[in-house]
């Protein structure tokens, strides 16, 4: 089947087999890798990317689901040669060990900063509660989503010091 | 020697809190796993594997596989066997089946294999292959797997008539008895430390990519130890192992699962050597719960003999080990069961003695992974399990017990009952910095309110002793190969360098510390270090990442590699201003006249001068480079005190594990937020076994923990905001004093979360429950029926 979607703000047409789950999608066919593929069941959350701005488990969405509708991956969290908060929070505080739990635990804490920019510990924990990550331990990564809920904080008052609406 | 930076500020090359080099790529997304390796052609493998524990192969049947458009070959075990290729040794003296031949052994055992153009088509064309089995009994109750009326499961092996693995014993049993029946209290457990698995994030997988030109094969793999595997290929295939290359790119998590090789692998590479084109094999989820080296598995009955006011004076253990279907322990050749000998733990014991018995089940192989540093794993939790049970019948308070016992400042060197010797330790200070940290008195006054109010909070506490950085070639190899490891560094005319280092990082930020190492040793920023590893063609040899044994081992070799550069940089400095060797000093990458510091000359001076036309002493070659093999003169003991605070739910026999203190004592501290990081890594894999993890098996062998929706890790929500404390007692015979902190918290943590647990229990009477203590396990424990896991 063919179909067009919005893959980091770019649109992408593709011939595909209707099987075909969204995470092979983006890494075999995009070749955008930062998705990893952990677990097949929705446990663990590496392949976690955006659908219309909701973090879903893309190992149990159909590439064809995602048609006519934005994705987001790592991969475009990254805007115009800047590194967003949230992944400078987890190289500022270690949030990360082997790295690939990484790009599916930033898209959550993306999200979540986006509906929530100062977070309780326990409502980040909540957050990224659908996200298993084998090697920090989590506190790390809660205190790496709490140095981008900071940073944003910091950089809106200033934002605001300098008298932009 | 002084070890202890707070922040990399106060000391601008060298060890301290630094950013780690690997993180930029990580966090865009661009780090490259095995299953990001893409190749012009590839194709791609999916094996088929056994659905039944034990069964005879009557017949397998690939026609209809092979008619599948998509499909360019398909392999079965005759096909393999006819090749010399169905079997291949473990690396623990016994062989494996790289496809099953003649039986199925457990569920989830390599049977068949299909290369097709995609990895869907692979799939698709497994389910064309026809295998007709005859199920036979299956063995999958480790307790009656050497009655006499169990089928046998290694009929390959010749001459087995039965399902025993090996024995195994140390200490001295007459001594030990003789201890016992002098002692004024025996206290008796038996205790299970279940089947676990390491589970790392990413599955193990290969891309085999041979070229039938020059002969080269060149192998991405998910390897713990690239260089091991290398040789172990050259020798299992024939092919010549300079044509051989493996590389193990950035690797999703290791914990001793990617250590072994695994059919997968082989078949990787057979299936190139016969299409010409590279083939790629990535497992899912459930083959790599199911097939791949598990964890623990031992069945031990512990006794401490003690005096009646609690000092201790002896330890025997019996012990039966569950192997599985073929003995696949990554161990070094003389230690079949690890390093269990340390299970004397950290105290002041005169007598011991353990007997072991291994067997084969119908189960996945494995046995040593999962951060066990070579089994200390289970040694640990038996005898702080042991010191914990005797505190119950004596009712002395567990600290108190641990305090009066254990080993003091001055006894090292000490060689435990068992033989080995523990390098160095101030156990009494880190057990105090815990109970200062946790403030353990107004712990015990909370618990009392609280028991007075009928609620039932826990305080666990362990110590325990790990032997990491195997190890000194004299007795430890790994097959043959000796367990020392190479480093080369090459210092650039700019005064840039490359170090090159065998073991692999797995996310323990080796790209960081060992740049800091080298850093600390000759004065060039960590920021103009590159480390290159994971690449045999690439780095020196040596046997790779495990049992902590990267700084403890490579680590060492980067320090000592680094000293030798230093050396021939002092001897150019001298030449280039014109003073003998012994005027010069050393100071942060700089050699200065004694007395007159304005003359002096840089690293990067050096380096510079090295590779240029300027004149060089007599005997001195230009360039600035070197490479040393360092051979460790003994283990180091990485030692730490944990308390875990508990919560259980009268109602549900839910545990909540509120808090946890950790004090660790590795040695010389590098990158203390990475040492942080590995520490917390551990206590959470303490809290997954203690409460929530175990392979489970039916009685006719299979698997029901074969998803991550029934194999439970612990998520966020699981695991509290974790507090952590070090002491600093450097290895006398390292280096630097490290002494390797990967595994601590895994081996210490999980006595510590039981032991939690269990004073949270004391109400009801109950001495020890085993894990996982789930909900239910546990509500059963509390109404008096506590049933072992297996």
């Amino acid at each position: 089947m063919q179909l067009t979607m919005t893959v980091n703000g770019e649109e992408v047409t593709a011939e595909i087999e209707g099987r075909l789950l969204l995470v092979h999608f983006l890494r075999d066919h995009l070749a955008l890798t930062g998705t990893h593929w952990g677990c097949d069941t929705s446990n663990c959350g590496a392949c976690a990317v955006w659908l219309d701005g909701e973090p879903v488990k893309s190992c149990t969405v159909l590439t064809a689901m995602a048609a006519g509708h934005e994705v987001r991956t790592v991969e475009g969290l990254e805007q115009f040669g800047e590194l967003d908060a949230i992944q400078r929070g987890f190289m500022e505080c270690h949030g990360l060990q082997c790295g690939f739990c990484t790009p599916g635990m930033l898209m959550t804490a993306r999200a979540l900063l986006d509906l929530n920019p100062s977070p309780s510990e326990q409502e980040i924990r909540e957050a990224i509660s659908g996200q298993i990550c084998r090697c920090t331990g989590y506190a790390t990564i809660v205190r790496s989503v709490q140095w981008a809920a900071a940073e944003e904080a910091g950089a809106r008052t200033s934002i605001i010091d300098a008298g932009t609406p | 020697m002084s070890t202890e930076f707070v922040d990399n500020d106060r000391k601008p090359v060298g060890y301290g809190r630094m950013l780690r080099k690997e993180d930029p790529r990580f966090v865009r997304g661009k780090g490259r796993f095995i299953d990001d390796v893409q190749l012009p052609g590839m194709l791609h493998l999916a094996l088929l594997r056994a659905p039944i524990a034990h069964g005879r192969i009557l017949g397998v049947d690939t026609t209809a596989a092979e008619a599948h458009p998509k499909v360019k070959l398909v392999v079965t075990g005759a096909m393999l066997a006819e090749r010399g290729l169905a079997w291949m040794p473990t690396m623990s003296g016994d062989v494996q089946a790289v496809l099953a031949t003649d039986k199925v052994r457990f569920q989830g055992q390599e049977v068949a294999f299909v290369v097709a153009e995609d990895r869907y088509a692979a799939r698709d064309a497994l389910e064309l292959i026809d295998v007709e089995y005859e199920q036979l009994p299956a063995v999958a109750n480790v307790r009656t797997a050497l009655d006499p009326a169990a089928p046998v499961i290694r009929d390959d092996l010749a001459g087995k008539t039965d399902n025993h693995c090996f024995d195994w014993e140390t200490g001295d049993r007459a001594a030990t008895e003789a201890a016992f029946a002098d002692a004024d209290v025996v206290v008796s457990q038996d205790m299970v430390y279940p089947r676990v698995h390491p589970a790392p994030l990413e599955t193990c997988g290969a891309v085999a990519d041979y070229d039938a030109v020059d002969g080269g094969l060149t192998l991405w793999c998910t390897t713990q130890a690239p260089h091991a595997h290398r040789t172990l290929y050259a020798l299992v295939s024939g092919l010549p192992e300079h044509m051989i290359r493996v590389i193990s790119p950035d690797i999703g998590g290791g914990f001793g699962n990617k250590v072994p090789i695994y059919p997968g692998y082989v078949c990787a590479i057979v299936a190139s050597l016969l299409t010409g084109e590279p083939v790629k094999w990535t497992e899912d989820r459930s083959e790599n719960l199911t097939s791949t080296a598990f964890a623990r598995d031992y069945i031990m009955h512990g006794e401490l003999a003690a005096t009646r006011d609690g000092r201790i004076l002896a330890i025997r253990t019996r012990v039966l080990a569950d192997h599985g279907a073929f003995n696949g322990v990554a161990a070094p050749t003389n230690y079949p069961a690890g390093f269990f000998g340390v299970f004397t733990g950290s105290y002041d014991i005169r007598a011991a003695y353990c007997a072991m018995t291994a067997v084969y089940t119908n189960k996945a192989p494995g046995g040593v992974a999962y951060s066990c540093s070579f089994r200390i794993t289970e040694a640990v939790y038996l005898i702080e399990r042991l010191v914990d049970c005797l505190a119950f019948e004596l009712e002395l308070d567990p600290v108190e017990l641990r305090l009066a016992n254990l080993l003091r400042p001055e006894q090292f060197p000490y060689t435990t009952r068992t033989g080995w010797v523990y390098d160095s330790g101030n156990y009494e200070a880190t057990l105090r910095e815990a109970l200062r940290i946790a403030d353990y008195d107004g712990l015990r006054r909370e618990q009392r309110d609280k028991r007075a109010r009928g609620e039932l909070m826990g305080i666990g506490v362990s110590f325990f002793t790990e032997a990491v950085g195997a190890g000194p070639r004299r007795d430890m190899d790994i097959m043959g190969l000796g367990m020392a490891d190479g480093a080369e560094l090459r210092v650039h005319p700019t005064g840039k360098a490359v170090l090159r280092v065998s073991c692999q990082t797995q996310g323990q930020g080796h790209e960081t510390t060992f740049a800091q190492i080298v850093a600390e040793e000759i004065g060039i920023p960590p920021a103009d270090i590159k480390v290159v590893h994971g690449d045999t063609d690439q780095t020196p040899f040596g046997l790779g990442t495990y049992g902590s044994r990267s700084t403890s081992v490579s680590g060492a070799a980067a320090a000592m590699v680094a000293r030798k550069v230093r050396d021939k940089a002092r001897l150019i400095a001298s030449a280039m201003l014109e003073i003998s060797v012994a005027d010069l000093v050393w100071d942060k990458g700089s050699f200065a006249v004694v007395g007159d510091p304005t003359s002096c000359v840089t690293i990067q001076d050096i380096a510079m001068h090295a590779h240029g036309t300027g004149e060089l002493p007599d005997g001195v070659e230009g360039s600035l480079e070197a490479q040393v093999h360092y051979n460790p003169e003994n283990l180091t003991y990485p030692n730490g005190a944990y308390i875990c605070v508990v919560d259980v739910d009268p109602d549900t026999a839910v545990v909540t594990v509120r808090r946890f203190v950790a004090v660790d004592d590795c040695g010389t501290r590098i990158n203390p937020m990475i040492i942080e990081g590995q520490v917390h890594r551990g206590l959470t894999d303490g809290v997954g076994m203690a409460l929530m993890e175990m392979i489970a098996f039916d009685d006719d062998g299979n698997c029901l923990s074969g998803s991550l929706m029934d194999y439970l890790l612990p998520s966020a929500l699981e695991v509290p905001d974790w507090q952590t404390g070090f002491t600093v007692t450097p290895s006398p015979h390292h280096p630097i004093g490290a002494k390797g902190v990967g595994e601590s918290a895994t081996v210490g943590s999980p006595p510590a979360v039981v032991n939690a647990v269990m004073d949270a229990l004391k109400p009801y009477g109950l001495r020890h429950a085993d894990m996982p203590l789930t909900p239910s396990r546990l509500w059963e424990a509390m109404r008096g029926n506590p049933q072992p896991p297996v």
